[in-house]
């Protein structure tokens, strides 16, 4: 039986992703841990998280999860969501300013306001486009809809790791890949059948 | 392209079970939360709320099972409302499996209970539920909150009151008319205007929803994010798929699923 770790930083609300994992893979061990030797022996890892990108860093840190992370994005299939992804960044905006881990080249940004057309957060449902094929679109139509709720997003560095486009006061890339890992800025458990669909791709990505 | 708006049914559950015409008829028993449940996500609603209506406080944990049951099978996100006075309620709740919680009467009794709750567990989880009545006496836009269903007044202006949620950091703030709720005469136009005038966070236009005209007058001319409605899905007068189809023929941005 697979095992898939779900990391917990101790700052997030974990029962949705944890839910809908399950329901996506009910032959899989499911795993919530912030265990350096546990998380490392999973098959697949899942880091989601929400709240602020300091207070997530500094949780980081705190449980030394650093280490672990970096070490399991570059040898198996590893899903950042929403702060899960800007944290894999190298620098963040917000809170002043802090540095994340560096995983992924690039930063993040608070969404662009200065018409004042659009409210932040971005919350709600909004398209994705796909840029490039990727086995985590295998099923899922161009232009799906999924749950969003942030007020900042990332700027990778390169353009060829960027894997999904969302519209919101200007275009941002809310899913990305480099070699093993998927990261998105959605919410993959609540967005329906796309988002379970793909989690579901996740789960079976080799 | 951008957000789209939000269709939310809002389910009352009593012990457990869906019940629907709480205001006017007997309450009737319409099932399985998560058979309704279902049933709504499968015809393209954006949202889930349940308010939980539960009188008895010794049964008041039946609403947690229901959530974890519902969370575990319908994969959109809800929103859960009714006899939340604490953070450690809303920790249970959101443990449970709930998205985001409304504060009601607690946020008036204790405004700095949303402080504390949008710093514990994120202004994206908090909603503050405004039931506001037009002033008699006045032919100006002015309204009052009222607890209780309508029957309590507090005294408090309501678009006063909806800035300030703002300022302690409520993620979205959900407009019920109590003169218009249970009416079916359309929601209380005015009041969405002057409050979206007011605050720059998402609003839920609520109560007095009859036809598909008015939940199409809630996003255009009252410049709600999002419209909640409850005896028109409950009694089958339309589905959401009904309202999506609707609100698209007339320019609205919303999401359909199955085209």
């Amino acid at each position: 039986m697979k095992t898939i770790a779900i990391i917990d930083y101790g700052m997030s609300n974990l029962s949705s992703v944890v839910k809908a994992t399950k329901y996506v893979a009910p032959n899989s061990h499911v795993i919530v841990s912030s265990d350096f030797n546990e998380i490392d022996s999973a098959d697949k890892v899942i880091f989601p998280g929400q709240g602020a990108a300091k207070n997530c860093m500094l949780s980081i840190f705190e449980k030394k999860l650093d280490s672990v992370i970096k070490k399991n994005a570059n040898e198996k299939p590893f899903l950042g969501i929403c702060m899960g992804m800007q944290v894999l960044m190298d620098f963040s905006e917000e809170n002043e300013g802090i540095d994340c881990l560096g995983i992924i080249k690039g930063s993040v940004k608070k969404f662009n306001n200065s018409n004042k057309n659009i409210k932040i957060p971005h919350m709600g449902w909004n398209k994705i486009k796909k840029n490039n094929e990727h086995p985590i679109w295998n099923g899922i139509k161009d232009e799906s809809y999924f749950y969003f709720v942030h007020s900042y997003l990332i700027e990778p560095e390169s353009d060829a790791n960027i894997i999904g486009t969302t519209e919101y006061g200007g275009e941002f890339c809310s899913v990305i890949s480099k070699k093993n890992i998927v990261a998105i800025q959605g919410h993959p458990e609540k967005s329906s059948s796309a988002g379970l669909k793909f989690l579901k791709n996740f789960i079976e990505m080799k | 392209m951008s957000v789209t708006k939000r269709i939310i049914p809002c389910l009352d559950v009593d012990n457990g079970r869906v019940v629907k015409g709480t205001k006017f008829v007997d309450i009737i028993d319409a099932g399985d939360p998560i058979e309704v449940a279902k049933k709504y996500n499968d015809q393209g609603a954006d949202e889930i709320t349940f308010l939980d209506i539960t009188a008895s406080s010794s049964n008041r944990k039946t609403i947690l099972d229901v959530v974890e049951n519902v969370a575990s099978q319908v994969f959109i996100p809800l929103t859960v409302g009714g006899g939340i006075s604490s953070v450690d309620d809303i920790r249970l709740l959101l443990n449970s499996g709930a998205d985001k919680i409304t504060i009601n009467t607690a946020a008036i009794k204790n405004p700095k209970l949303v402080s504390d709750a949008s710093e514990a567990v994120g202004s994206q989880c908090i909603v503050v539920a405004i039931d506001a009545k037009r002033k008699d006496s006045s032919s100006d836009n002015v309204w009052e909150i009222y607890t209780h269903g309508g029957r309590n007044a507090t005294g408090i202006d309501a678009l006063k009151w909806a800035e300030e949620m703002e300022k302690r950091g409520a993620g979205e703030l959900l407009v019920t008319s109590m003169d218009k709720d249970g009416t079916k005469e359309g929601f209380d136009l005015e009041l969405m205007k002057e409050i979206n005038s007011k605050v720059n966070i998402p609003t839920i236009a609520s109560g007095g929803v009859g036809t598909l005209e008015d939940l199409y007058e809630g996003i255009s001319v009252g410049n709600a994010d999002a419209v909640l409605a409850a005896s028109i899905f409950h009694f089958g007068t339309y589905t959401v798929q009904d309202v999506k189809k609707y609100l698209k023929e007339k320019g609205v941005n919303v999401r359909i699923t199955n085209e």
